[in-house]
């Protein structure tokens, strides 16, 4: 025991039994309120979702997969909305993937550190925050009547792809600086280039974190109806767009790219919208495949970053 | 090879002992313009081998001439001027924070990675006097021909193969039987060969501590560096796997020069030929390693050496 009085007391073997289970009872509160908290959460989540299935039900059936909208509520299908959604962000996903991960890389591996990069920085995460009917806005004026792109499937990929970029940056940047400074010095040793370093190590190494990152960003897209609503997607629509793949070479064709478009939330928001109550049921089936949808995406994510941090733990 | 058992003793200049002619000169007197290596005479070290009074000679493989670096305004290194023999072990001792790793690094411009650094001076590589700090030196071009093996092992999250396979692959090599010939020849310099070649395809990090710092090593030798430096390197190692590596750094001597930094005097004294101690960025004292730990020069390496500080 220490001969300084003034702690002789806190050192005191009883009493430091008697403090610990003090400390220890604040621990346990705290993962009580924790595991509270979170089960409030996944009940929210889980009594909407059975709400919506359970609304729906009647309407899970293959032919609502399979027809167009229609005007009677039984026969109005999904067809257009999940084929333009699917498209969507197969467009969303090919223009902000590269885009966003080249912007971190040169952010992170590239760029000095000067006021001009810390700008950028600083933009890039307030780009986040920004609504997201801005980007409709933005795009109406840019994709839909400068770039002549019309209300097409491409300038609704376009919109969401910039909506989507600062995720995928900030995804990406976080994962490649995940990656240990001990590997870069270990290739640059050997005398790799800077490039070279990145291409067979950085990223290699911090593609999981990538993949969650443009999992995470394109399911925050195909819930997006604000700037698609904007640019404008059609709510009623009975035709397919052109089909991405042909019987003559080369096989794919993008005129579907210029064709209107309809998504899931769109299809979903008019149905809400009309008074006939037998479209609610429409409604809450497409709300919960799409709900169904992101989660699925979620589920993904989750089980990437997994995979990959089994492989590489550093 | 010098017999490290007889009481040896270099003659050193310009700090130890007197210059022993002309030709044994460290400094080119004539500066080569950088960039543009010309072969020429190496400058040699001489040695007095105790008591036979037998001189023997050794080449200098770089050397290293009022070298200062500065890290923005601080002033890490000042002034060093070494020679580092050729096929030699040299090794750096000297309390924490002295300069040890930034002197290591300034062979394979390490710091050119870093912002607002700068070199002084010069380490001059024989025999083709290319001055490694030069500023038109490419930096990459230096690091292809010195190798560096850190403190922490830092094996990519790669199999065993690819791993000693990279450096070759960075200069070109494809073909896949050369490269194996190669990945196998650099694996048993490292004597890591017994303990991977069923594992070669295996992760790196699959590996004990010790294996992973000796893979670090095969991984250097594989594209055959003219000098091999070595951060630390068993800072991070259980006894054992220690002196595997300290036994390698022996049996490197013979193809490679080496420059190793250790904050252990008794690993120094063990594995090292020539020994410089240095203290607050500078060089204190420069000698046969022999000599230093047991008869040393200067009051400060003596009291460092016997643990008096650092
Ligand atoms: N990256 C750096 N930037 C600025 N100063 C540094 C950096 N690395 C080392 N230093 C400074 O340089 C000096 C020498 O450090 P270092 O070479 O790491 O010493 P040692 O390897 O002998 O322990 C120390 O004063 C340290 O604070
Ligand atoms: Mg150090």
């Amino acid at each position: 025991m220490s001969d300084n009085p003034a702690i002789a007391t806190f050192l005191d073997p009883k009493l430091v039994r008697d403090g610990l289970s003090r400390r220890k009872v604040l621990d346990q509160v705290f993962v009580i309120v924790g595991l509270l908290v979170m089960l409030v959460c996944l009940a929210i989540l889980a009594v909407l979702f059975i709400d919506l299935v359970r609304d729906g039900s009647e309407r899970f059936t293959w032919d609502f997969f399979t027809n167009f909208a229609s005007r009677r509520a039984e026969r109005a299908g999904i067809l257009a909305a999940w084929v333009g959604t699917t498209l969507i962000m197969i467009v969303t996903a090919v223009c902000a993937v590269p885009v966003g991960v080249a912007a971190a890389i040169y952010l992170e591996e590239y760029a000095p550190k000067n006021w001009f990069t810390a700008i950028i920085e600083i933009n890039v995460t307030n780009l986040a925050g920004v609504p997201s009917i801005v980007y409709g806005l933005l795009a109406l004026g840019l994709f839909v009547y400068q770039f002549d792109l019309g209300q097409s499937i491409a300038a609704a990929g376009l919109t969401l792809a910039l909506l989507i970029l600062p995720i995928v940056i900030v995804a990406t940047r976080e994962a490649i600086r995940s990656v240990p400074n001990a590997i870069r010095e270990a290739a640059y040793g050997l005398g790799a280039t800077r490039w070279e370093v990145t291409k067979d190590h950085v990223l290699p190494y911090s593609t999981g974190g990538i993949l969650t990152g443009m999992i995470l960003g394109l399911s925050r897209a195909i819930g997006e109806t604000a700037p698609i609503i904007t640019i404008g997607a059609l709510s009623f629509i009975a035709f397919l767009p052109e089909s991405p793949f042909t019987s003559e070479f080369p096989f794919i064709s993008f005129g579907w790219l210029n064709d209107p478009f309809t998504a899931m939330p769109i299809q979903m928001f008019n149905w809400v919208s009309r008074p006939d109550p037998a479209f609610q049921s429409n409604a809450a089936a497409a709300g919960a495949i799409l709900l169904g949808m992101t989660l699925l995406m979620n589920g993904v994510a989750i089980w990437i970053r997994y995979r990959y941090r089994k492989k590489i733990n550093w | 090879m010098m017999d490290s058992s007889t009481m040896a003793r270099a003659q050193l200049p310009p700090q130890v002992g007197e210059r022993s002619g002309e030709e044994h000169s460290l400094r080119n007197d004539q500066p080569v313009p950088a960039g543009t290596p010309e072969r020429g005479e190496s400058p040699k070290i001489s040695v007095t081998v105790g008591d036979t009074r037998k001189v023997r000679t050794l080449e200098v493989k770089a050397a290293v001439e009022n070298l200062s670096f500065y890290y923005g305004q601080h002033r890490a290194l000042k002034n060093l001027t070494i020679p580092i023999a050729d096929k030699q072990v040299t090794a750096l001792i000297g309390p924490s924070g002295c300069g040890k790793s930034t002197f290591l690094r300034c062979f394979n411009r390490m710091h050119d990675l870093q912002p607002d650094t700068r070199y002084e001076g010069s380490i001059t590589l024989h025999p083709d006097n290319l001055n490694l700090v030069g500023e038109h030196v490419d930096p990459i071009e230096v690091r292809m021909r010195i190798g560096m093996v850190f403190q922490k092992p830092n094996p990519f999250p790669k199999s065993v193969f690819e791993n000693v396979a990279y450096g070759l692959r960075l200069r070109g090599v494809r073909n896949r039987a050369t490269l194996a010939e190669e990945v196998e020849k650099a694996l048993r310099g490292a004597a890591l060969w017994d303990e991977v070649k069923d594992r070669l395809q295996d992760s790196a990090l699959a590996l004990s501590g010790g294996q992973m710092q000796r893979l670090c090593i095969a991984r250097a030798l594989a594209t055959t560096p003219e000098i091999l430096l070595f951060d630390e390197p068993t800072s991070a190692l259980d006894p054992i796997a220690t002196a595997k590596i300290e036994e390698l750094i022996s049996t490197l001597r013979d193809q490679v020069t080496v420059l190793i930094v250790t904050h252990n005097m008794q690993q120094a004294a063990r594995v090292s030929d020539y020994t410089a101690f240095m203290y607050l960025g500078e060089l204190i004292e420069f000698d046969e390693a022999a000599k230093i730990f047991t008869n040393p020069g200067k009051k400060a390496t003596e009291d460092y050496i016997t643990g008096r500080y650092g």
